[in-house]
């Protein structure tokens, strides 16, 4: 009894000393500041001068690699490992964002100059060489996007509801989410050439149409927003399907009015990623929507064109001199950049409007 | 208005697995029965079959009789929908609508099955909603707030007033105080006393001295062993239940000997 009571009073068995081991100095912080602006200056003067965006990131790495060394010399190993992995990341964050960087900075550099008033508001019919505009890719974008829009919401979000409100788990839902997966994989041109045979079937060979465009970007769109709003209403909590239920409110009124309500702002979120997503598109549009010099605003009659198949094409065949054209596609594809980040304000507004954090 | 409910052979079941056995109660109308027991027995299980929230759970049934008012309310031609616009539910952890103000939070239920009501009418359902829930003091200059920045407490308070606010004849509450202050609580409690002149009521609670001070009359759950399900050992007025109980068991769990 009383040995578990008192305290041994060997001198051995005091608690490990919390003191630095001696040896053992901070990092001077003028130090570690000193080497990083060296490597960043390293890195400004790669991309900057004739050294090479390259060389420069190697230089800038190694000079970087001077702060888990000096760590290692002051604070010892598990300070200057930390270090080491500190460095690594940073790179990794680097290389990741050169791409990202390098694009803007080109698409705006070229695409800047071009965009002008009558760039947005002339066709390029009967236009050859300079001058002419993107209206009519620009509107078909808009249209086939937001028809894709409007056949993709309503059968994803459906779907999404289902999946997570009312299917128990079996066989078809089962079979729902794995036909999701295997559509989440379906390449682009492929839904292009679906899109193309089924409107053959309907109107005969080498149908064009806007609408043919919208159905096969909706191809791609679809398991996009099925997965982002089974999400979205995954995190719905149960407990207010629950309150809601407890105050006798049906199954279908919760989710119109509680569950949906709760979760917009991560659908919207998700269906403007989705947009984001196929926006862009190039190849199944080439195949059922065409190319077309004039503005055609009717999505059921004939070739439509819009900013990728532009882009392309006006890269393609840039007729002479190729420079105007070349230029109309830098336009083109800085437009849709500008769009898509529109789209993602809109987004974020709606968002805000009706998040349920505490407003105002 | 207030109804009383019988219970007659209920086995309540998650699945395959027997969570409550064979419980014969029967809740007086505009009274407050409280039931206690160990964590696990079932007390909630078996207060979400009185209006058939617990089917919700996937896998969840039940069978036997519940009836209140002559009505048996597992009887395939009720609608548990309308079951639960009688029989009313607050949860154990406050749960108001976080897209909505606490004036909308309060009229969540009308308005969700979308009746229509005047102005004037709505704003008295919610003034007098509050008031019943003793919350109307504090939050009477900010009811366009939304109802998820409310303390813990006041937003149960919350729940309880938009619980009320569509009238039920039955009101069942699952432990409605183990997240409060004392302060808090005997607001609740007071609320309990005053609501039973109009409803029926049903609490439970891990609370032996709020069990004492709320209810008319206390049942005791208990189970056998972990994996068992849990049964009704007793059930009587609560001065008797706690003064002299039929059951060694119940005796044990009341001063605190186990459980
Ligand atoms: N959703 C569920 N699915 C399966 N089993 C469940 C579920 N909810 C509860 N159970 C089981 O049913 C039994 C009773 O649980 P219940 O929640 O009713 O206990 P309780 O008496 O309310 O306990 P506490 O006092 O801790 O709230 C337990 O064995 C529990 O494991
Ligand atoms: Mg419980």
């Amino acid at each position: 009894m009383t040995s578990l009571l008192t305290r041994p009073a060997a001198p051995s068995a005091g608690p490990p000393s919390l003191n630095r081991p001696a040896g053992r100095r901070p990092l001077p912080q003028g130090l570690t500041a000193a080497i990083w602006a060296t490597s960043g200056l390293a890195l400004a003067t790669g991309f900057l001068t004739d050294l090479g965006g390259a060389r420069g990131f190697g230089l800038a790495w190694l000079i970087a690699m001077l702060v888990p060394l000096a760590s290692l010399v002051f604070e010892g190993r598990r300070k200057a490992t930390d270090r080491f992995v500190t460095v690594l990341v940073v790179t990794a964050f680097m290389i990741a964002v050169i791409p990202l960087v390098s694009i803007l900075s080109t698409v705006i550099a070229k695409g800047a100059p071009v965009l002008s008033a009558e760039f947005f508001t002339t066709s390029m019919r009967n236009v050859v060489g300079e001058g002419g505009g993107i209206q009519h890719a620009m509107l078909g974008t808009l249209i086939i996007t937001g028809f894709a829009t409007l056949i993709s919401v309503p059968i994803g979000l459906f779907a999404a509801i289902y999946l997570i409100e009312y299917s128990d788990g079996g066989p078809t839902a089962r079979g729902l989410r794995f036909l999701t997966d295997v559509m989440t994989g379906i390449p682009s041109i492929v839904a292009g050439l679906f899109a193309y045979a089924l409107f053959v079937l309907i109107f005969g060979e080498g149908i064009r149409m806007g609408l043919g465009g919208a159905v096969a970007l909706s191809v791609l769109m679809i398991p996009v927003v099925i997965r982002s709003s089974e999400e979205m209403l995954k995190l719905v909590p149960n407990e207010l399907r629950e309150a809601s239920w407890a105050l006798g409110v049906s199954r279908w009124r919760t989710i119109v009015k509680v569950v949906l309500p709760t979760a917009l702002a991560g659908i919207v979120t998700g269906v403007t990623l989705a947009i984001a997503r196929v926006i862009g598109e190039t190849a199944p549009l080439l195949i059922i929507a065409g190319m077309t010099d004039s503005v055609n605003t009717n999505p059921l009659d004939g070739r439509m064109a819009t900013l990728p198949v532009f882009a392309y094409s006006a890269l393609m065949n840039p007729g002479v001199p190729p420079q105007p054209s070349i230029d109309r596609a830098w336009g083109a594809a800085l437009t849709l950049l500008i769009i898509v980040m529109l789209l993602n304000l809109v987004a974020r507004g709606i968002s805000y409007l009706f998040s349920p954090a505490q407003r105002r | 208005m207030a109804h009383h409910i019988d219970v007659t052979d209920l086995n309540i079941y998650y699945g395959d697995f027997l969570a409550v056995e064979n419980v014969n109660i029967s809740i007086p109308a505009r009274s407050v029965t409280a039931f206690i027991g160990p964590s696990g027995c079932g007390k909630s299980t078996f207060l979400r079959s009185l209006n058939r929230m617990h089917e919700e759970i996937k896998g969840a049934h039940v069978d036997g009789k519940v009836i209140a008012n002559g009505q048996d309310l597992y009887a395939s031609t009720v609608d548990p929908v309308d079951v639960r616009r009688q029989i009313g539910m607050v949860f154990q952890r406050p749960n108001p609508f976080p897209t909505m103000s606490i004036a909308q939070n309060v009229l969540a239920g009308p308005r969700l099955n979308s009746k229509r009501m005047k102005k004037s009418t709505a704003d008295d359902i919610v003034e007098k909603s509050l008031t019943r829930a003793g919350l109307w003091n504090e939050v009477k200059d900010r009811l366009g707030r939304p109802g998820s920045g409310l303390s813990g407490g006041q937003q149960q308070r919350l729940c309880i007033a938009r619980a009320i606010a569509v009238e039920p004849d039955v009101l069942l509450m699952d432990e409605p105080c183990s997240a409060l202050d004392p302060i808090s609580t005997s607001v609740i409690e007071d609320l309990i006393h005053e609501l039973k002149t109009d409803y029926t009521i049903a609490i439970v609670t891990h609370n032996m001295q709020q069990a004492a001070r709320v209810s008319d009359r206390t049942a005791f759950f208990n189970l056998n062993g972990v994996g068992q399900p849990g049964r009704l050992i007793e059930h009587g007025p609560t001065e008797l239940v706690f003064s002299n109980p039929s059951e060694a068991a119940t005796e044990a769990y009341i001063q605190g000997r186990f459980g």
